[in-house]
Parts: C-alpha cells; structure tokens; sequence
C-alpha cells in the first residue's frame, strides 16, 4: 500500500503558495478583473470580500472535490454553478446579520462572486480531477491570490484616493493637508484600478521574466 | 470516462436541489432576526441622519427614542389614521397604491433646541433602481429641513452622488410650496437653478436621469401630504 502524503507536503504547500504569486489569477490569468475594479476603493470592502471569495472557493472546491466521482460528466457544470450559488447565498446571509454595512457596500458584488470566473475556473480545472484536501488549499490559494491584489490596490486607491485607511484619516493625522497636499479624486475612479492593477502586472513581470508571454 | 444512466442523473440533480434548497433555507430562517434587527437599525439611522443627527449601528435605538418623539400615519386628506405603525410601512407597497388608499407615514423629530421637525419618507426610481430617503421639514410644512437619500445602484461617482451632504446641503432652506401657496416640490434644474426661487436646486452634471428620477420621486411622495401640510398651515 502507498504511503499517506503528509497534509502539508511540499506538493501541497505549492498549491497555496503559487497562486500567490507566479501563478496568481488576477495578474497571471487575468482572471477576475471585474469586481477587481469595483470593489477596491476602500480598504475595508476588499478584505472582507477576500474573506469571502476565500470561504466560497475554498468550501465549493471541497464539496465539488468530494463529489467527482458521483457528477455525471453531463451535467457537471450546473451543478458546480448550485454549489457555488449555494455558497454565495450563505455568505450574503451572513454579511448581512453580522456586518451589514460592509453588505451594503459590496450590495451586488457579492451575489457576483458567482460569476467570478476564478472560481468557476478552478472548479473546472481543478476539482472535478483531484482529492478533497488539496482542493481544498488549490481554493484558498487561488482566493488568497485573488485577494491579495485586491487588498494592495485597495491600500493605494484608499490612501491616495481618499487620505484614509480603513476609515482612519491618516493624511490629515500626519499634516499633509497643512503643506497643500491634495487627494487625488481620480484614484476612486474605477480606472485607476486598472492602472494600478497593471502596475503590479509590470512590476511582477519585470521581476519575474519568465512570466513575459510573447 | 464513467457513464451515467438517465435515471441517475434525475435523481443526482433532484437529490441536490432539494439539499441545497434546504441548506438555504435553513439559513435563512436562522439568519432572518438579526437581518431584520439590522434593518431596523438602518432606517432609524436614516431617520435621524434626515433631521442632521449622526448616529452609529449602536446608538441608533437609544438616540432614535429620544429625538423622535412621535409617529404616525395619515391619510391624503389630512386625517390621522389609527392602529397603523408608522415605522412599519412598507414603501415599497405604498408607492405602487393610489394616492387616496396610501397610509401616509409622518416622524416627529424634536432636536435639543426643542423646534419639530417633520420627517417624510420618499421612494421612487433613478437610472438603474430604486431610490430612496427621508425629507425632513421644518414645522412650517414647507421649509426642508434636512434630506437623507439613498440609492441601491446608480453609477458610481455620477447618480450615486445623492447619497452625498454635498448634493443634499442643496435643500436645505429651499420650499415646497410656491410663494403664492401652490405645492410645487422642488425642481431639480439643469444648468444654473435662479438663486430668487426658492423651490429649485442644482442637478449634478453626468447624473440627469437619477436626479430626473429623484425629482419625480419627491413630487410624487410629497404631494399626497399636501391636505395634511395645508391643514397644519392654517
């Protein structure tokens, strides 16, 4: 009989590691720009909607894993799209009991995360061929790559946009509005999040050549 | 590649559906106090926002008892309509109703410098869905007081600029009936509203539909209390 993979093998840990970074959805696949753009104004929203996509891909890839070998090949895609809705409602229900006004911020990007073809994607590609617990940490390093971008344009849309970080003023504690310092309107502007977004895709490719495709 | 019969499939999805569906509900049901409880806490924080006080998700029930003295409900001839809760009508059923059967609820903020004011709830549509606020006037029942709007999804940074004190501040002091006493609600204007009319404000450029819509919406919601307003006046 084979031997049992350790949970945390090094084969594993890739899978939460890469998405991270060479492999990351949003920057490398280009994944998941849409609520990218949306949601990353302010801080606050763009972590909690890592949160999140992270519980929803991480349990839908879990569930989808466990049921590989029972989905008819046929309809396997609807029934990934119910287990991914199903997710998304729960977590909308609980967004709106214990943090409404974040809720009311993210109002339909939530309901979007099933739309998010990460998670369709990586349902697809990933659990319909593989074991629960690895699908289970494909799904939170996708997710964690996912946010991870989120939170970084989120941290310069909030701090240049609107002088704040998660709602603290941190321009006008430091004084710069007294040396004529001014926000930048534009930053809020769903715009800049694509520039910011491409950005981090220059400064990732030009550390990392071999991610430049021809 | 495994086959699957038919059969199996129909069972496979009905199997899941009623699950899932079960799953969901089930939450729900667990979920819905606290939901609700956060509703309610979110319109009382309107309310208060519509008469200028800030409140928080914790002390919203506390200041809501203190400022808002009373509520109640009339009807589109001035009458005071008993057993109904003015904090629980639901606007959405009421703007559909014609005017005479609509239950008209009215909030009684009395502020630390003890004047009243009067707060009105409005609902209509912008661009892309519903939109809707508090009007607060001052108890001559023609000066606005204060407004609080709200929207579920105009455009970011163009309709979804109602939301802001910068377009709300417009309203503050303006009237909703003419000089010569005709209820006229406030005009939202294009271009350059005429400073000497004190029932217009100015619309927000790249936003004419929402604030088109906004327009509509405090015409439509104001007028039924025209009776009550005329009756208090006099």
């Amino acid at each position: 009989m084979k031997d049992r993979e350790p949970l945390f093998s090094s084969k594993n840990m890739k899978l939460l590691t890469n998405p991270l970074n060479e492999d990351n959805p949003i920057t490398v696949q280009v994944l998941g720009i849409c609520s990218a753009l949306a949601i990353t104004a302010k801080l606050e929203p763009a972590i909690v909607m890592t949160f999140s996509v992270v519980a929803v891909l991480a349990v839908s890839n879990m569930v989808i894993s466990m049921l590989r070998n029972l989905i008819p090949p046929r309809i396997r895609i609807i029934v990934q799209l119910t287990v991914i809705a199903a997710m998304v409602i729960l977590v909308d229900q609980f967004l709106k009991a214990y943090a409404y006004d974040v809720s009311k911020q993210l109002s339909v990007f939530v309901g979007l995360i099933i739309t998010n073809c990460i998670i369709m994607g990586r349902l697809e590609a990933f659990a319909m061929t593989n074991k629960p617990w690895p699908a289970f940490l494909d799904g939170i390093g996708n997710a964690a790559g996912y946010g991870i971008i989120l939170v970084i344009v989120a941290f310069f849309r909030e701090l240049l946009g609107s002088g704040e970080l998660l709602g603290f003023p941190i321009f006008e504690k430091i004084g710069l509005y007294n040396i004529g310092y001014e926000n930048n309107g534009l930053m809020i502007l769903p715009p800049m999040a694509l520039m910011v977004i491409g950005i981090i895709i220059w400064v990732q490719r030009s550390r990392n050549r071999e991610l430049i495709e021809d | 590649m495994k086959s699957f019969s038919n059969t199996y499939i129909f069972v496979f999805s009905t199997v899941m559906v009623i699950l899932v569906a079960a799953i969901l509900s089930s939450a729900a049901m667990l979920l819905q106090p606290l939901q609700q409880k956060n509703f309610r806490i979110e319109q009382m924080r309107n309310i208060l926002a519509s008469i200028t006080i800030e409140s928080t998700a914790s002390d919203a029930e506390s200041l809501y008892e203190k400022y808002i003295t009373e509520s109640y409900v009339v009807d589109s001839k001035g009458e005071i309509k008993d057993g109904i809760d003015a904090f629980k009508v639901n606007m959405v059923d009421e703007v559909r109703k014609p005017d005479e059967e609509k239950n008209l609820p009215i909030f009684v903020g009395l502020r630390d410098d003890e004047k009243k004011e009067y707060v009105i709830p409005v609902r209509g549509a912008g661009l892309w869905g519903p939109i809707y606020g508090y009007v607060a006037l001052n108890d001559d029942f023609n000066t606005i007081f204060g407004t609080n709007f709200g929207h579920d999804g105009e455009t970011p940074g163009l309709g979804s600029q109602i939301t802001t004190p910068w377009f709300q501040d417009r309203f503050k002091g303006r009237e909703i009936f003419s000089g010569a006493g005709v209820f006229v609600s406030i005009d939202i204007v294009k271009g350059k509203s005429d400073p000497s009319s004190m029932n217009q404000v100015d619309g927000i450029t790249g936003s004419t539909l929402t604030t088109n819509g906004l327009e509509d919406m405090l015409k439509d919601c104001l007028k039924p209390y025209e009776a009550y307003f005329k009756n208090q006046m006099n």
